[in-house]
């Protein structure tokens, strides 16, 4: 039995997951004042109503809509991409390897900024017009990296000797991805899904880079911060975001959770 | 051991597998014949799992030929040789039950759901796990993963099986046990059974033949009995059962014609009145069924192994050594 933590650690921790906590208190809080101009402590009333105003504004709807799709298209692309990736990697021994991961890892550790500029300058010489599509590109970058990762470390920990059995039992190599290396992979590819989407669904500075007239929905919020005009919306639609980044995180969690319990419960 | 009328099973012809510097396989042959139980025996490192991978296809010759039942295996991928194995780890798929295991080779040959897992079952009721289809393999002892595997294996009817210590992972008992559910199967089956191992008394008591490895190499070839009682080799002499190497100098004082020696430890006698040369009892080990003794004699030291019923010699008591005139064998080189 796990000895009790030492109160000093106790109130270390409860400190530090207050510093992360309270913050988004005050979203919710500052999604429900009355007041609408500054930020007043404490808040003179509460009301509902900001959360109506928030569904008629059709900004709003297109920002959210057009993020929603940006993270979905880019995360099916870095899945895609990121698991054949990860799959050439594990399985090639060739020159240069190393370097290549490196290079495909770069985009995260790069500053956004660098690959925002750098994607402009691109899209410029290339003459491509700023769409949709720009930005999937933009936000590819890194969601590639995110599902590489995942899926690296994964095969890394899978028995090379599986892949060899699969190929022993007559299975080529299209079959033993699919009924062997892609099962091992599912939980992987999952997490850094959901990754992906998360950091593509709030990513600001690359977009600012490759998005033409159109504004996401983190753009669209850090726009309205400037103007002081109806600010507890940007809190409510801050509250839908919270929430739209929290579902599938706790799905997630589920899904994983439950599959370990099915497992055990076949004895 | 094969006729030149039957096409063996494996074979190979000066098949080398280099890793760079290191040689993992140097100039092999061998013939396996079809239904033979065939073991490959030899320290750590001595090439017996490339042996085996070249024959499964996970390696290809740096040089040389491999046929299997004629043959040539050249390009031919794993999932296209007749040949199944079954790996030292098990490399059970951890995500699909037993029976899905079991089920696998005829899965991605496309044969039916319900067909295949029919014949999932048979399998493990052969290798006496008939209940156990619906379990994970994370949910199986060793033993019985060992037995999944063997089941997985076979369920393509292999020409042959390629086994890499298979029983290495298992406690003693259980070893026992499946040497002779193996041995059994293997009769029963008629495959071709090649299998690896370091344990010399599992390589002799299971095989038809046995093929002593050393630095990529083989060095003897032979049954059990030819290979443990006439040794070719100081180093198979030795890997295989601690025999008395005797070597050219030490020949003369021990009243045996010139050149180096084999004797086996059980095959010399002691006594208080014999006609062999006379040496001194240096140490006795008590065995249960045997004892083991260290005699010196001069300055030479030879292992003796005597049954319980004899009589006992205690430490510094002086000994004749004696021997059957066929019991030295002559050692190459
Ligand atoms: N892929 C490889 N790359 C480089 N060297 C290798 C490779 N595979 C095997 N070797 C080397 O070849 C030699 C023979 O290896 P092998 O695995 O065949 O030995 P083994 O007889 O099976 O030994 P053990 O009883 O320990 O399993 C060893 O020195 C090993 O380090
Ligand atoms: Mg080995």
């Amino acid at each position: 039995m796990p000895s009790r933590p030492p109160l000093s650690v106790t109130l270390a921790a409860a400190a530090g997951l207050l510093f992360l906590h309270l913050p988004l208190a005050f979203i919710f809080l500052y999604a429900l004042t009355t007041e609408e101009k500054s930020y007043q402590f404490p808040p003179p009333g509460f009301t509902l109503k900001w959360f109506a105003v928030a569904w008629d504004r059709p900004d709003i709807w297109q920002a959210l809509g057009l993020s929603l799709r940006v993270a979905s298209v880019a995360t099916a692309l870095a899945i895609v991409l990121g698991t054949l990736a990860a799959a050439a990697m594990a399985r090639y021994r060739f020159f240069g390897r190393e370097a290549v991961s490196l290079l495909i890892t770069l985009p995260i550790a790069l500053p956004g900024i660098v690959t925002g500029i750098a994607l402009r300058a691109a899209l410029n010489l290339a003459d491509i017009p700023f769409s949709f599509w720009t930005i999937v590109i933009g936000h590819a970058t890194f969601c590639i990296v995110v599902v590489y990762n995942n899926a690296v470390a994964r095969l890394r920990r899978t028995q090379g000797s599986l892949i060899e059995a699969s190929m022993d039992l007559g299975a080529d190599g299209f079959q033993t991805f699919r009924h062997v290396v892609l099962p091992q992979l599912g939980t992987a590819l999952l997490a850094g899904g959901m990754l992906a989407f998360a950091l593509s669904f709030d990513e600001v500075i690359v977009t600012t880079f490759t998005a033409g007239q159109q504004q996401t929905l983190p753009i669209w919020m850090f726009s309205e911060l400037i103007r002081p005009r109806q600010r507890p919306v940007t809190n409510v639609v801050a509250v839908m975001v919270i929430a739209v980044t929290l579902i599938p995180i706790l799905a997630a969690y589920y899904l994983t959770r439950d599959g370990e319990a099915v497992e055990g419960a076949s004895k | 051991m094969t006729t030149p009328s039957t096409i063996p099973a494996v074979r190979f012809r000066a098949v080398a597998r280099h890793f760079g510097e290191v040689r993992a396989v140097d100039s092999v042959d061998l013939d396996i014949a079809e239904g033979e139980f065939f073991a490959m025996l030899g320290p750590s490192g001595s090439g017996k799992t490339t042996c085996l991978r070249l024959i499964a296809g996970f390696e290809q010759p740096s040089a040389g030929t491999i046929e299997i039942f004629g043959e040539h295996a050249e390009g031919v991928p794993p999932y296209r040789r007749n040949v199944n194995t079954v790996f030292q780890d098990y490399a059970l798929f951890p995500h699909m039950s037993v029976a899905e295991n079991v089920a696998y080779a005829l899965m991605v040959r496309g044969v039916g759901k319900a067909e295949r897992l029919a014949k999932a079952n048979e399998m493990l009721a052969l290798v006496k796990l008939a209940n156990f289809g619906a379990r994970k393999p994370a949910q199986l002892s060793g033993g019985q993963r060992q037995r999944v595997a063997l089941a997985r294996a076979l369920i393509n009817h292999p020409k042959v099986l390629l086994l890499d210590e298979p029983l290495g992972a298992l406690d003693l008992k259980l070893r026992e046990q499946m040497q002779v559910e193996l041995k059994t199967l293997q009769r029963s089956l008629g495959i071709t059974f090649v299998f690896v191992t370091h344990d010399q008394g599992e390589a002799l008591s299971m095989a038809d033949r046995v093929a002593v490895f050393n630095a990529g190499r083989i060095v003897q070839v032979g049954r059990p009995e030819e290979v443990y009682e006439r040794p070719a080799t100081r180093f198979v002499a030795d890997f295989v059962g601690g025999s008395n190497v005797i070597e050219p100098e030490a020949a003369t004082r021990l009243r045996l014609p010139a050149g180096a020696w084999s004797i086996r430890p059980e095959k010399i006698t002691l006594s208080a009145t014999g006609n062999g040369p006379l040496g001194r009892v240096e140490s006795l080990q008590y065995q249960g069924a045997q004892r083991r003794y260290v005699v010196a004699v001069g300055p030479d030291r030879l292992s003796v192994v005597t049954a319980a019923g004899t009589t006992a010699f205690t430490p510094g008591a002086s000994v004749h050594v004696d021997w059957p005139a066929d019991a030295p064998t002559r050692l190459e080189g």
